[in-house]
């Protein structure tokens, strides 16, 4: 059945327009007036123009959104389908339009929609290919055919300079995730009525959830191609469609829709909070005696749990309800090989993170004593772990304390928390922090229920050590 | 309630989700992964979305396709990404699209490093992208900061139909610091202006398209009446022993943290210091600079980059005082004692007027 009205999902008059608001702004044999006359068909036999929400790209089309009584998004040249991702991870019901030229989807838009059909988005794209670009005057496309003459390809399209027309249908065919993939023509009425059945299957298969669908139309552009309305359209089917196969790549659209992909239940209010709070927060289980802010610098190589040993500590003077800051050493150099995090605590309000001039250095390597002893205020405190640091501190304006910590965490079975060897020293010689504040932390802290009973002994095995060296 | 150990960038998510967000676009890049790793774990668990985008130009549009559909939208990137990220922030402000944007600013220009520098001040604050608009720019400098100035832009961005930008640094993103979740937990309502794909909103637009010069002329204006609203109303900042001081430094973010180390350290000396630090970069806190310009306080400007911020300090004393500019760059950030040294010898040389 023919049908000479305009239809329903179109404005009755384009008032979004300036002038001549009964007509389009397309030229006269013009392709786009005809998909867009075939969409909003579709979307009123669908009964879904509603909940349509309507991408107009840059280009020619740039102005669908005069005609098109729907929700509408203008979009930035390239950018609709990820608009239109964002539109679809926000309105489940909605049905998702992508309407692009070629010089917006097959030029600078190509990740757009590559990652777009690339995660089967749930949307309907309509890729009008023209082989030329329309609005901005004439300009070579992606699209455009060897020795076709454009404004920027004055004697002809070089392959060998611009490369050749670029196969989008094809480039999509490549992707696994689309559920249809099409080429049509409007070269003919004939094309025109599969260009009719294209559309609707586009959107039907959107309707009914089961992915990301790609049609790509062949379109006259006569103004741009210096034809007649009659000629561009035999110009097309002569010297286009050779180029641009029309046919079906990718029909998938049959059987069951695919298992949609299933969101948890919103939590929202307490319940979000109670997820954000988790079980990492630190009670405070005693008031400080903290008097000297501590400038802590924690130095090795990666894996002797030097920023977690950082975090430990930071964790104890917020127990103890000091202020608190850590500052790790990141990046490529983290992944590497030294390793070294800033710990400061202290009862006034924390500047800098920065420790520059350091008054704990806890050496758990000789890179790092050599790298930070001469750094250390004067007074302060150097704790080596001398298992693997087969040197005794050369300053004497401060103090040194030496422990076996790989050796007593070996003893203790379990080698990773030579760390907390250190750190149990450093707080039992300092009272930095209680030793029983450290203890309460451990369970919450540590992962692997084993791992807390044995940090606990080796906790205790270093006080033995230390009161046994008379250090404490 | 109790405090938590966490990360600035941890923090923002903390913060995000606080402030009602329900979808995070984002791609990865040190020093703000982070960010993206917390809303990984925390959004799709709590019934919301996370996508990791193919490109920082993609994220962006996926934000202005979730922010025009009403929901309440973010991304987090470091300045390259950022950078990429400018021609979205241009249509997000002309279509006037709510918006939080996290810039965990590095060194550059170019790839150049993964350390703080504050040189995305202009990119930020100034615009970055092409046209007539501006961005409210919040600069927390601290771990808590980074939570509570995330959960308030997201009402920001609802209140003036505008961007959000939060503007710290690899310091402040990568520094662990107690951080208390306090606050009402708060949710987007419905937008008569956005699209839902239903009969109620099927006659919205989303566009920044004007083609009549007299109708984007209008357009650009109304955008500079919000401006101007928002500077009437949006201004914060923080003193510290401002009320007294000979000399102010103004800095926000890690710097105004090593600086309130050098204002005790200059009064211990018996040199009267104090710090202006702005929490919003745009707007900028004039006024007070303006006050401690026309007592004739010395200024000293103190960031991680070649005077950006000091600009609009120099614009705000209008030449009623001097204003020194201290600069780092390159990832390198001074020691408390290079900044003391530094003004007393500044002070010894100019003297205070």
């Amino acid at each position: 059945m023919i049908k000479h009205e305009k239809p329903k999902s179109f404005y009755d008059t384009f008032e979004r327009k300036g002038a001549g608001q009964q007509v389009s702004h397309y030229c006269p044999g013009c392709g786009h007036g005809t998909v867009h006359k075939l969409i909003a068909e579709a979307l009123v036999d669908f009964d879904v123009a509603d909940r349509t929400v309507f991408m107009s790209p840059v280009g020619c089309s740039v102005f669908a959104y005069y005609y098109f009584d729907v929700g509408n998004f203008q979009c930035a040249h390239g950018r609709a389908p990820a608009v239109a991702t964002g539109v679809r991870r926000t309105l489940k019901d909605a049905l998702v339009i992508s309407y692009q030229g070629d010089g917006d989807l097959a030029g600078i838009g190509t990740a757009e929609i590559i990652h777009a059909a690339n995660r089967g988005e749930n949307m309907t794209v309509f890729f009008i290919n023209n082989a030329i670009y329309g609005m901005t005057g004439g300009q070579m496309a992606p699209t455009t055919l060897v020795g076709q003459k454009t404004t920027t390809t004055p004697t002809g399209r070089s392959e060998q300079n611009d490369g050749g027309p670029l196969g989008m249908a094809e480039v999509m065919q490549a992707i696994k995730a689309p559920v249809y993939i099409e080429r049509v023509s409007l070269g003919t009425p004939q094309g025109v009525l599969k260009t009719r059945r294209a559309v609707r299957k586009g959107l039907q298969y959107q309707i009914e959830k089961r992915g990301f669908s790609f049609i790509e139309i062949l379109s006259p552009c006569p103004i741009n191609w210096k034809m007649d309305p009659q000629t561009s359209r035999k110009w097309l089917t002569d010297k286009l469609e050779p180029v641009f196969p029309v046919q079906s790549f990718r029909d998938e659209g049959t059987g069951e829709a695919p298992p949609a992909f299933r969101e948890k239940r919103m939590l929202k209010g307490k319940d979000l909070l109670k997820l954000l709070q988790g079980d990492t927060a630190i009670t405070e289980v005693t008031e400080s005696t903290l008097e000297e802010t501590q400038y802590v610098k924690i130095a090795g190589f990666g894996g002797q749990g030097i920023l977690s040993a950082g975090m430990f500590l930071a964790k104890g003077g917020i127990a103890e309800g000091l202020h608190a800051t850590w500052l790790p050493s990141y990046g490529p150099e983290m992944r590497g090989g030294k390793a070294y995090a800033s710990v400061i605590l202290s009862k006034q309000l924390i500047g800098s993170p920065v420790v520059d001039l350091p008054n704990v250095l806890i050496a758990m390597n000789l890179p790092s004593l050599i790298a930070f002893e001469d750094d250390v205020q004067e007074g302060g405190i150097i704790l080596v772990n001398s298992s693997i640091i087969d040197r005794k501190v050369s300053r004497s304006d401060l103090r040194a304390v030496h422990i076996p910590a790989s050796d007593i965490a070996k003893e203790g079975g379990l080698i990773a928390a030579s760390n907390m060897v250190m750190i149990t020293a450093y707080l039992a010689v300092t009272g930095t922090l209680k030793v029983d504040t450290i203890k309460k932390l451990l369970p919450q802290s540590v992962r692997r229920k084993e791992h807390v009973d044995k940090n606990l002994k080796i906790v205790d095995a270093s006080i033995a050590y230390l009161k046994q060296q008379g250090v404490i | 309630m109790g405090k938590r150990l966490m990360k600035g960038n941890e923090a923002v998510v903390h913060g995000a989700l606080m402030g009602g967000a329900t979808h995070f676009f984002g791609y990865p890049i040190t020093p703000a992964s982070e960010i993206a790793h917390g809303a990984a774990q925390y959004f799709p668990v709590s019934g919301r979305c996370f996508l990791q985008a193919e490109s920082e130009v993609a994220a962006v549009n996926m934000l202005y396709g979730a922010a025009g559909s009403g929901a309440r939208v973010m991304t987090a990137s470091s300045g390259p990404g950022f950078a990429l990220m400018s021609e979205g922030l241009s249509y997000l402000a002309g279509a006037r699209l709510p918006s939080v944007l996290v810039d965990v600013q590095r060194a550059g220009p170019g790839l150049g490093n993964i350390w703080p520098e504050q040189s995305d001040y202009n990119m930020v604050v100034k615009g970055g992208g092409h046209g007539n608009y501006k961005n409210i720019v919040l600069a927390p400098y601290s771990a808590q900061e980074m939570c509570d100035f995330t959960r308030r832009a997201f009402s920001l961005a609802d209140t003036y139909r505008m961007t959000v930008c939060i503007l710290s640094d690899a310091y402040i993103g990568q520094m662990m610091e107690p951080v208390e979740l306090s606050g009402d937990m708060a949710e987007g309502k419905r937008k008569d202006w956005a699209v839902y794909g239903d009969v109620k909103s099927r006659s919205n637009l989303i566009t920044s398209i004007y083609m009549d010069p007299q109708l984007l002329e209008k357009h650009n204006h109304q955008l500079q009446s919000l401006y101007a609203q928002v500077e009437e109303e949006c201004v914060a900042y923080e003193p510290y022993q401002l009320d007294d001081a000979d000399v102010v430094f103004a800095a926000y973010g890690i710097t105004a943290r090593i600086c309130m180390s050098a204002v005790d350290k200059l009064r211990n000396q018996g040199v009267r210091a104090g710090l202006l630090r702005p929490q919003t970069l745009f707007p900028f806190p004039k006024e007070p600079i303006a006050r401690a310009a026309d007592r004739g306080a010395v200024i000293i400007a103190v960031e991680l980059s070649n005077g950006m911020m000091a600009d609009d300090v120099e614009l705000a004393a209008k030449g009623q005082s001097r204003v020194l500019r201290y600069g780092w760059l390159g990832g390198v950030i001074p020691t408390v004692d290079e900044i003391v040294e530094r003004t007393v010898r500044d002070l010894e040389r100019g003297g205070v007027q």
